[in-house]
């Protein structure tokens, strides 16, 4: 393909206890490629990104992240989880959040210096929320929350973007302003986003995958009824918004 | 000489007369200890309270006190000072309680009930054995900032500083395990190790409080300082030093009040600041409600 491949899983088989929730799992992400991943609750998402940064140890399979195992990658990865449920009256300013984004940079028992607090800042302004430094998190809304949230993955300085579930506690106006930054940023990343809303997420994607312990990715971004029935054992109707800019239903 | 007449018009002697008694009364050594031993209080419960506010382990603590008169009672028994013995059960208790809430699927509230009553259970199994009377028992269940030892002030001092220390090393890292734990986890932070080391600095706390306001009150001095911070601050090492000044005012007025007015030391400096956060919040809200009156105005 000539691509740079980020990303290789083979045969990935992950259970806990007698469940299994990844089988068989298989998939290669090349650079500047925005994936999402959809399927239902408990189908193994959450899992599989834990398992790509190195949280979950895989039974059997390959894990290779920038060609290497995921414990020593984590560092080149951004990761955006759901947005946190905490007090609105936190003691932590925009900045503080941020700056947590450099915690693999600076290491345990080491604080931040000037090249973390450059870094913080560079990415505040990715986000076009530099005004809001010294705001206290809890009184932004949940839509400037979750830029800031995306602010903290890139301080990192990321290759990697991994999302899990950004926009589940945004409202929908919020989300397309969002998917409107992610698509900017996939000029200079891998994202990786999971997520169950399958509408949003066909728009702004460039690759689809339907992930129901097993994984179905054919590299593209077509997802076909039988695959979506596949991965969440009932019939699902696909609902395409007005202008889609992509075709993302095969036609029948 | 105007001197007399001034302070009869404004009726301004009997506080004179009581800051004079109160320094008086700072010549007799147990006066400074208890000075000194408020101090060391609310440098503790100050800084820890912070985190046991912000990531709302009031209850975990307020566990890992009552769980520690098991280790009081041990320390009657064996005939050791008695803190030695809590400051091996509260810091026992605590990782139990953080080991059974992090690998068994048993929920944290009954974790807690279960440690909180054992540790009670033995202390008083342990009072009863030993022979003869328990002398003090009382101060370190409510705490009298009056009879306080040189030595156990040495002791508050060394755990004090083991707390400092960590909180310096260990200041960013806490401040991702209270914001947003999962975000700790994803990033590798060692997240439950850093829990047991804070429920570790929660038990040192309520050793270093003991003796000020009792284990049964420890919960208060480790929530009302911080809790009044939180209203002044949203920088967290602001709200630390804030929760400090204030813990050191309530135990300098609460045993300055006890001592005025003849009541017991640690009850005092907990209503004391229980009113003080009463009022606080009163104000607050006050002050909300007529920022919208002008707002909708």
């Amino acid at each position: 393909m000539g691509e740079l491949e980020i990303i290789r899983l083979q045969n990935i088989q992950v259970s806990y206890g007698d469940v299994p929730a990844l089988e068989d799992v298989t998939l290669s992400i090349f650079q500047h490629d925005f994936l999402g991943i959809i399927g239902p609750n408990g189908g193994g998402k959450s899992t599989l990104l834990k398992v790509l940064l190195g949280l979950v140890k895989p039974d059997s399979g390959d894990v290779r992240i920038f060609g290497k195992p995921p414990e020593q990658t984590r560092g080149r990865i951004g990761y955006v989880s759901q947005r946190p449920s905490f007090d609105r009256d936190f003691p932590a300013s925009v900045n503080d959040v941020v700056m947590m984004g450099r915690y693999s940079q600076a290491g345990l028992f080491r604080h931040y210096n000037r090249e973390d607090k450059a870094a913080a800042e560079k990415a505040l302004t990715l986000v076009k929320m530099e005004g809001y430094r010294q705001k206290q998190i809890g009184q932004l809304s949940g839509g400037q929350q979750q830029r800031i949230f995306v602010a903290r993955a890139l301080a990192a300085e990321p290759e990697l973007l991994l999302l899990d579930e950004p926009t589940a506690s945004i409202d929908p106006t919020m989300q397309n302003e969002f998917y409107e930054l992610l698509d900017e940023l996939k000029r200079n990343l891998t994202i990786i986003m999971v997520s169950h809303d399958i509408g949003a997420v066909s728009v702004y994607v460039d690759k689809i995958a339907c992930l129901n312990r097993r994984l179905y990715y054919h590299g593209g971004k077509e997802i076909t009824s039988e695959i979506l029935e596949a991965t969440y054992q009932c019939p699902v109707q696909l609902i395409a918004h007005g202008t889609v800019p992509h075709r993302v239903l095969k036609e029948h | 000489m105007p001197g007399p007449a001034y302070r009869t018009r404004y009726g301004a002697a009997p506080c004179v007369k009581g800051t004079l008694k109160m320094l008086e009364a700072l010549q007799y050594e147990f006066m400074r200890n208890a000075l000194m031993a408020g101090l060391l209080a609310a440098v503790a419960c100050g800084i820890v309270g912070v985190y046991v506010v912000v990531k709302r382990i009031v209850f975990i603590s307020g566990g890992i006190a009552h769980a520690s008169f098991g280790g009081i009672g041990l320390g009657y028994y064996l005939g050791i000072n008695p803190i030695i013995g809590a400051l091996f059960f509260s810091l026992a208790s605590g990782l139990a309680i953080g080991g059974i809430t992090r690998k068994s699927r048993l929920p944290a509230d009954t974790a807690i009930g279960i440690l909180w009553a054992i540790g009670m259970a033995l202390g008083v199994i342990f009072i009863n054995l030993t022979p003869g009377y328990a002398p003090d028992l009382m101060s370190y269940l409510f705490g009298n900032i009056l009879t306080v030892p040189f030595s156990d002030i040495l002791l508050m001092l060394a755990l004090d500083a083991v707390i400092i220390g960590i909180v310096v090393a260990l200041y960013k890292e806490y401040l991702i395990l209270s914001f947003d734990e999962e975000y700790g986890t994803a990033i590798g932070m060692p997240v439950d190790k850093l829990y047991l080391l804070l429920l570790g600095m929660i038990a040192l706390t309520v050793v270093v409080l003991i003796r000020v306001v009792g284990m049964i009150l420890v919960i208060a001095l480790l929530t009302f300082p911080a809790a009044l911070a939180r209203q002044f601050t949203h920088n967290m090492k602001t709200m630390m030093i804030l929760s400090v000044l204030f813990g050191f005012l309530f135990t300098l007025g609460g045993l300055w009040l006890s001592y005025e007015l003849k009541l017991p030391s640690g009850a005092t400096i907990i209503l004391l600041g229980g009113t003080v956060l009463a009022i606080s919040f009163g104000v607050t809200k006050l002050r909300l409600r007529n920022k919208k009156t002008k707002e909708a105005a």
